[in-house]
């Protein structure tokens, strides 16, 4: 386990009578990608904003290279980099001139400036550019202008709150690819995304749940954690086939659903093989190792249950699933339709 | 931001006139004799008056004004001369239309004091004529008028626009600029940097004072060059002065900033405020005339005070010690109006 560069302790943000940021507990290494994974709305902007310093928590502790997030702010801010949702450039002012102004505010001069300059307008693909004002820029080049600015100063940590939305799938593969470069060199990265794909590129991924943590591990161990076998099924009559598992026909399943066309269904690992099944005679059923998205479906259905039985959703001071506790089989019985 | 303001001062400088001349008049003479031609003359030629129509009854008289022909009708009763040759006293009836009581207020005294005139006429020509010299008047008025002798209204209008013209574009443009900057994120990529909040504000105010200037600059110099506007005060203390109230309009903008979500409501919320503040400010309609409650309203504004205290200081040429209840007023204003918007900023937008 490296340095501990990032560290929050019951992290919380109440609005009101809502509490956007449930008790967050999690520790992030030096150097190593850190992804929050979650619906929109399930806290993720606003835990990120806290540990920039944009927002000051109700309650909880936050540790940023060691000092604390509420006191030491300022001292924090020269060393971190933030990009936010909103890819602030002004839209207004040119490629260079947004350059110039970030370098400005970070205390940039003379040559070092200049060097970070090309280095950013390089990474960005920009070069030959600069005159362009950023509103006629598209989605990709902004994106990476936007990163461009937030690490002029080669900051230490890098809070990234959703960089890929509205941009093309081979733009955010770019994106990736510098992330991991900045990786590589030493930069602590925090991403917050709600694309389940994505986390498979984190070193450990927390998922979020209604402002709460409701896992907090590296992806393969995630994968690993559900406990029970995921099947893929290629068939024609899909909604038929699902209502019928839904109505019991194949047994008690954990859970099954809808993956593009196809049909995934889980079941425990009591239950067993079920590609005998006569249902799916007409098909073509094979096992699969689950995708993110199906962890994170697992985890949040568990969830949902906890409230059935009359636990709340949110955190309650537990900040992570103690998976030994989870009984798959009979509890989840009654829950084949599946709820949301 | 530089060039609108001007055109409106254009437009203010040269419609708005309160001295109110050429009032539309209808005369219905029973007279008609020289006595009573001399009298309209007289009326004529005081320049309040145009004579539009010739009435040859009180029906038509009365149908005059009520369309909206003539705001005046000038009666005169068929015994009208016999009476003045006579010695007895005789009546003129002048029927105003008060529905625009701006205009029938000139009415009123034009009609008046040329009523008061032709008896004094009439009165010491007769004692004359008995052989007793007596000086024209009991009493005479020396009416000096100082500083506007002519009465120009765009003299008194500049000041009072330019105060007017900052208020709205200072306030409303920092006001929306700032809710702008936090639509875009970039007002949140401000603040993950390591400046202070202080220096964040400090930076958004600088161009809006330059602005400002500009501003007041245009405005004088187009009262001085197109309106004869003179400037007998200091014009450093003037430029001065300024600064003061540029800063008030712009904290109340960065107070208005954190009361709004979006820049549509920033731009509501300032117009909103704005409007009483130029009404009550003394920009027209005179504040000696408005009731107490109404009157303390306008001196919450910051704008009262800059409108005074520029007239003051162009118009009349005064000095520090004639303005400084304005510039104490202002420095007030400043001190609560900008540590409060201060405190609001950091509260709505810094952790």
């Amino acid at each position: 386990m490296g340095n501990i560069v990032v560290e929050t302790k019951e992290l919380t943000k109440q609005f009101g009578s809502f509490t956007a940021v449930d008790h967050i507990s999690m520790q992030i290494e030096e150097g190593s990608v850190y992804g929050f994974l979650g619906p929109n709305g399930s806290g993720k902007s606003t835990t990120i904003r806290m540990l920039c310093g944009l927002l000051a928590p109700s309650s909880g502790v936050g540790l940023v290279l060691g000092k604390n997030l509420a006191s030491e702010g300022r001292a924090i801010k020269q060393n971190v980099g933030y990009m936010s949702q909103k890819f602030s450039l002004y839209p207004d002012m040119t490629v260079m001139e947004n350059l110039n102004l970030y370098s400005g505010l970070y205390g940039l001069k003379g040559k070092q400036k200049k060097e970070r300059i090309d280095q950013m307008l390089a990474l960005a693909d920009l070069e030959g550019r600069e005159d362009e004002l950023t509103k006629v820029l598209s989605g990709g080049w902004r994106q990476r202008l936007a990163l461009g600015c937030a690490i002029l100063h080669n900051p230490k940590i890098l809070f990234l709150d959703e960089p890929t939305s509205g941009v093309d799938p081979k733009a955010r593969r770019l994106f990736w690819d510098i992330i991991y470069d900045l990786s590589a060199g030493g930069t602590t990265i925090m991403v917050t995304t709600h694309f389940m794909d994505e986390a498979e590129h984190c070193d450990k991924v927390a998922f979020i749940y209604f402002g709460a943590l409701i896992a907090d591990d590296a992806p393969p161990k995630l994968k690993t954690s559900i406990p029970g076998r995921l099947y893929e099924i290629e068939t024609k009559n899909g909604m038929e086939m699902l209502a019928r598992i839904q109505s019991g026909e194949i047994g008690p399943v954990l859970d099954a659903y809808f993956h593009g066309e196809r049909l995934r269904v889980l079941v425990s690992n009591e239950r067993g093989d079920i590609t005998g099944e006569p249902l799916f005679a007409e098909s073509k059923i094979t096992q699969i190792i689950p995708a993110m998205e199906d962890v994170f479906s697992y985890f949040v259905k568990n969830e949902s249950g906890k409230e059935m039985k009359g636990g709340r959703i949110s955190g309650s001071g537990q900040s992570t699933i103690k998976l030994e506790n989870l009984d798959g089989g009979k509890k989840t019985t009654g829950q084949t339709a599946t709820k949301e | 931001m530089i060039i609108l303001p001007i055109v409106q001062l254009l437009i203010f400088g040269f419609a708005i006139n309160i001295d109110i001349k050429h009032i539309p008049l209808a005369v219905f003479d029973q007279s008609r004799t020289q006595e009573s031609r001399e009298m309209i003359r007289g009326f004529v030629s005081s320049n309040y008056f145009d004579i539009k129509t010739y009435a040859n009854s009180m029906q038509e008289v009365n149908h005059a004004i009520a369309s909206d022909h003539v705001k005046v009708g000038l009666i005169f009763p068929t015994d009208y001369a016999k009476k003045i040759r006579g010695g007895q006293q005789t009546e003129i009836q002048v029927i105003i239309d008060a529905t625009d009581n701006l205009s029938a207020v000139s009415a009123m005294s034009a009609a008046q004091t040329l009523g008061l005139l032709k008896s004094q006429e009439v009165l010491t020509g007769r004692v004359r004529r008995l052989g007793i010299s007596i000086p024209p008047s009991a009493v005479d008025m020396r009416i000096r008028s100082w500083y506007n002798t002519d009465y120009i209204t765009s003299w008194y209008i500049v000041p009072g626009v330019m105060g007017l013209l900052l208020t709205t574009t200072l306030t409303t443009m920092m006001a929306m600029a700032i809710v702008r900057e936090s639509e875009q994120g970039t007002l949140e990529q401000l603040l993950v940097t390591p400046m202070h909040a202080w220096e964040l504000l400090f930076s958004k105010i600088v161009p809006y004072i330059v602005i400002g200037y500009l501003q007041v600059w245009g405005s004088i110099f187009i009262g001085v060059q197109i309106f004869d506007m003179p400037f007998l005060g200091s014009r450093l203390l003037f430029y001065s002065l300024t600064l003061y109230y540029v800063i008030a309009c712009l904290s109340f903008g960065i107070m208005i900033s954190t009361m709004s979500e979006n820049q549509m409501q920033a731009l509501q919320l300032s117009i909103f405020i704005l409007m009483p503040s130029v009404m009550l400010s003394g920009f027209v309609f005179p504040m000696e005339a408005m009731p107490k409650g109404f009157r303390y309203l306008g001196y919450c504004f910051p704008v009262t005070y800059y409108i005074k205290l520029s007239r003051q200081i162009i118009l009349k040429g005064g000095d520090i010690s004639y303005v400084w209840k304005d510039v104490a007023a202002l420095c007030g204003y400043i001190a609560i109006m900008f540590t409060s918007s201060l405190a609001m900023f950091k509260k709505r937008f810094v952790p």
